[in-house]
C-alpha cells in the first residue's frame, strides 16, 4: 500500500528531472546585514545565563549595552525583530510596524535591565505559551532550518544593546 | 470625432468594468460560521482584481489549463478530454473534495498528485513537476470548475489519521522563531504582522495568484513560505506531511466557496 504511494513520489521526482527547466527554485536565503554577523560563519559560543526569579541579573557580555546600536538592532527589519509584532512608538519613523502584541511603551519606567534580559533571552520562562520568540536560545526547538541551527536570533551583544535602547523608552 | 470615439470607448470600458465587478459575490459569501476566506482580509483593490475575470492575473493559468485539457500527450494518444470530455460538467465539484484519502496508494492525494497519476497511468505521459506552470495551469483549470461550490473534504475513516497528523502539524511550534500556524491563523487573524494583515490561512481560493510572487501559486508553496518565515525547514512540495496538513487546512475551511483563481497579497 505504502509502496505505491512512495513510487508516486519517485515518479514525481523523475518528473522533476525531466522538466528541470521549470523546476521551482528553493526559497531564497535573505542576505545578512552587518548587524547579523552572528547568523553566518562560525557559530558563536553560547553564553551561559543564570536566572534568578523573573530576572537575569548578569549581563551576557563584558561590553556595556550601547543604546544607539540597540536601536539599529531593533530597527533591522530583515532579522526577526520586535517590530514584526510590536509597535514601537519611539521608532515611529519606521514603516509597517506589527500590531499583534502590546506596544513597547514606557519600558524604561516599568522594567529593570535584569527583567528585560529574561524577557528577551526567553520570554517563555515568564509566559510559557507566549508567541514571543526567545532571542537567546538554541535548545528545545523543532526543525530549525539548517542555516539557523545552533544560532540565536540575537547575539549576546545584541541583547545587551537592545536592552540599553529599550530602557531609554520612558 | 476623435474625442467622441474616445469618450464612447471610455464609457464602454467603465460599463464593462462595472459589469465584471458586479459578478463579485456579496462579502457574506466569503464567511461561513466564522470561517473566513482570505478574501475577507484583502484590501478593496485586491478584491476588485480578483472579482474581474478580465483583470484577474490568475485567469491566464485557467486559460492555459483549458488548452492543456484538450492537448494529446503521452504514449496512449489521449488528452484529459478524451476520457473526461467537457470539464465544465465532469470536473464540477471535484476540487471541493480534495485532498482525499486514496485506497490504492494508502495515502492522501491532492489534485496535483491525481493529475500526475492520470498522466502516468492513463496517458502514458510524464508527471508534471510540482509548481511548474503546466501543473498549476491544470490545477487552476480544474478548481475553477468548482468556483462557488463549498469545500467539503472527507476526514472520516481511513482519512482520520492523516487529518490528525495535519492538525498536530498546525499547532506545533517550529523553527528558530518557535511559533505555530495556529498562533497566527487561529489566534490573530485581522491583526497586523509587520505590514501584512493575517488571515485565517484558508485554502479555498487556491491555486492563488500571489501578488508578491507575481505568479499563480499552490497551497504547498504557501506552506513552504510560512514554514521558512518561522525559520523552520520546510517539507518538499507534494510530500505526505504537507498532504496531511492540506487535508486539515481544507477541513478548517469547510463550507467556504472555491474561489480559484483567487488573488492574494
Ligand atoms: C512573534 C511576536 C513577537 C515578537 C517578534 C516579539 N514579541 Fe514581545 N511580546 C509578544 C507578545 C504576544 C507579548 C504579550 C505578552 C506575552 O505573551 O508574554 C509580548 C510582550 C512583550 C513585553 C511585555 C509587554 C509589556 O508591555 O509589559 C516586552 C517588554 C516585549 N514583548 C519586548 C519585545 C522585544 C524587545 C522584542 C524584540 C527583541 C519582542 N518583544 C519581539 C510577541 C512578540
Ligand atoms: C508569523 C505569522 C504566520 C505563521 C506562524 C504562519 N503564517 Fe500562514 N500566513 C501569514 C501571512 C502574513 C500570510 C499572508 C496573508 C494572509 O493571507 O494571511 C499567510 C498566508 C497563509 C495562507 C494563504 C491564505 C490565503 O488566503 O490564500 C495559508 C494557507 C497559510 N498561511 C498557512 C499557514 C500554515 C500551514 C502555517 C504553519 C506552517 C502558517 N500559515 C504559519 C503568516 C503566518
Amino acid at each position: 500500500m505504502r509502496f505505491s504511494f512512495v513510487s508516486l513520489v519517485v515518479l514525481l521526482a523523475a518528473g522533476a528531472a525531466w522538466a528541470q527547466a521549470v523546476a521551482p527554485a528553493a526559497p531564497p536565503v535573505p542576505e545578512r546585514t552587518p548587524l547579523q554577523a552572528h547568523l553566518t560563519g562560525p557559530i558563536p559560543p553560547l553564553v551561559k545565563v543564570e536566572i534568578v526569579g523573573n530576572t537575569i541579573p548578569q549581563p551576557l557580555t563584558q561590553q556595556p549595552g550601547d543604546p544607539a546600536r540597540g536601536r539599529r538592532v531593533i530597527a533591522d527589519a530583515s532579522n526577526s525583530t520586535c517590530l514584526i509584532c510590536h509597535e514601537v512608538p519611539a521608532l515611529a519613523e519606521l514603516p509597517d510596524q506589527g500590531k499583534i502584541a502590546p506596544p513597547l511603551e514606557g519600558l524604561g519606567s516599568r522594567y529593570t535591565a535584569a527583567e528585560l534580559r529574561l524577557r528577551l533571552v526567553n520570554a517563555k520562562l515568564i509566559t510559557p505559551d507566549t508567541m514571543m520568540p526567545a532571542y537567546y536560545r538554541t535548545e528545545g526547538l523543532t526543525r530549525v532550518q539548517p542555516q539557523f541551527a545552533g544560532r540565536t536570533i540575537y547575539s549576546a551583544q545584541d541583547i545587551e544593546d537592545a536592552i540599553a535602547f529599550l530602557l531609554t523608552i520612558k | 470625432m476623435r474625442a467622441r470615439a474616445a469618450f464612447l470607448l471610455a464609457c464602454a470600458a467603465v460599463l464593462a468594468a462595472t459589469a465584471a465587478h458586479a459578478q463579485g459575490w456579496p462579502i457574506a459569501r466569503y464567511s461561513v460560521e466564522g470561517r473566513n476566506s482570505g478574501y475577507f482580509y484583502l484590501g478593496q483593490q485586491t478584491r476588485l482584481l480578483q472579482d474581474d475575470d478580465f483583470q484577474n492575473p490568475g485567469m491566464f493559468a485557467v486559460d492555459a489549463g483549458a488548452a492543456a485539457w484538450r492537448r494529446v500527450d503521452g504514449t496512449q494518444g489521449r488528452s484529459c478530454a478524451s476520457c473526461h470530455q467537457n470539464a465544465a460538467e465532469t470536473m464540477k465539484g471535484v476540487a471541493t473534495r480534495y485532498p482525499a484519502y486514496d485506497a490504492k496508494s494508502g495515502g492522501i492525494l491532492n489534485l496535483e498528485l491525481v493529475i500526475n497519476r492520470e498522466r502516468v497511468e492513463k496517458m502514458g505521459a510524464a508527471p508534471l513537476v510540482y509548481e511548474s506552470p503546466e501543473l498549476l495551469a491544470m490545477t487552476s483549470y480544474i478548481s475553477h470548475q468548482s468556483r462557488g461550490l463549498p469545500k467539503a473534504v472527507d476526514i472520516t475513516g481511513p482519512a482520520a489519521p492523516f487529518f490528525e497528523q495535519g492538525k498536530d502539524f498546525w499547532s506545533t511550534r517550529r523553527g528558530q522563531i518557535d511559533i505555530s500556524c495556529a498562533m497566527c491563523h487561529d489566534d490573530r487573524p485581522g491583526m497586523l504582522l509587520r505590514g501584512d494583515t493575517i488571515s485565517q490561512g484558508q485554502t479555498n481560493g487556491h491555486p492563488m495568484y500571489r501578488l508578491i510572487w507575481h505568479t499563480i501559486s499552490s497551497t504547498h508553496r504557501m506552506f513552504e513560505w510560512c514554514n521558512t518565515s518561522m525559520r523552520a525547514e520546510p517539507y518538499p512540495l507534494g510530500s505526505p506531511v504537507y498532504l496531511a496538513l492540506e487535508l486539515y487546512v481544507a477541513w478548517r475551511g469547510r463550507g467556504l466557496p472555491v474561489e480559484t483563481p483567487s488573488v492574494r497579497k
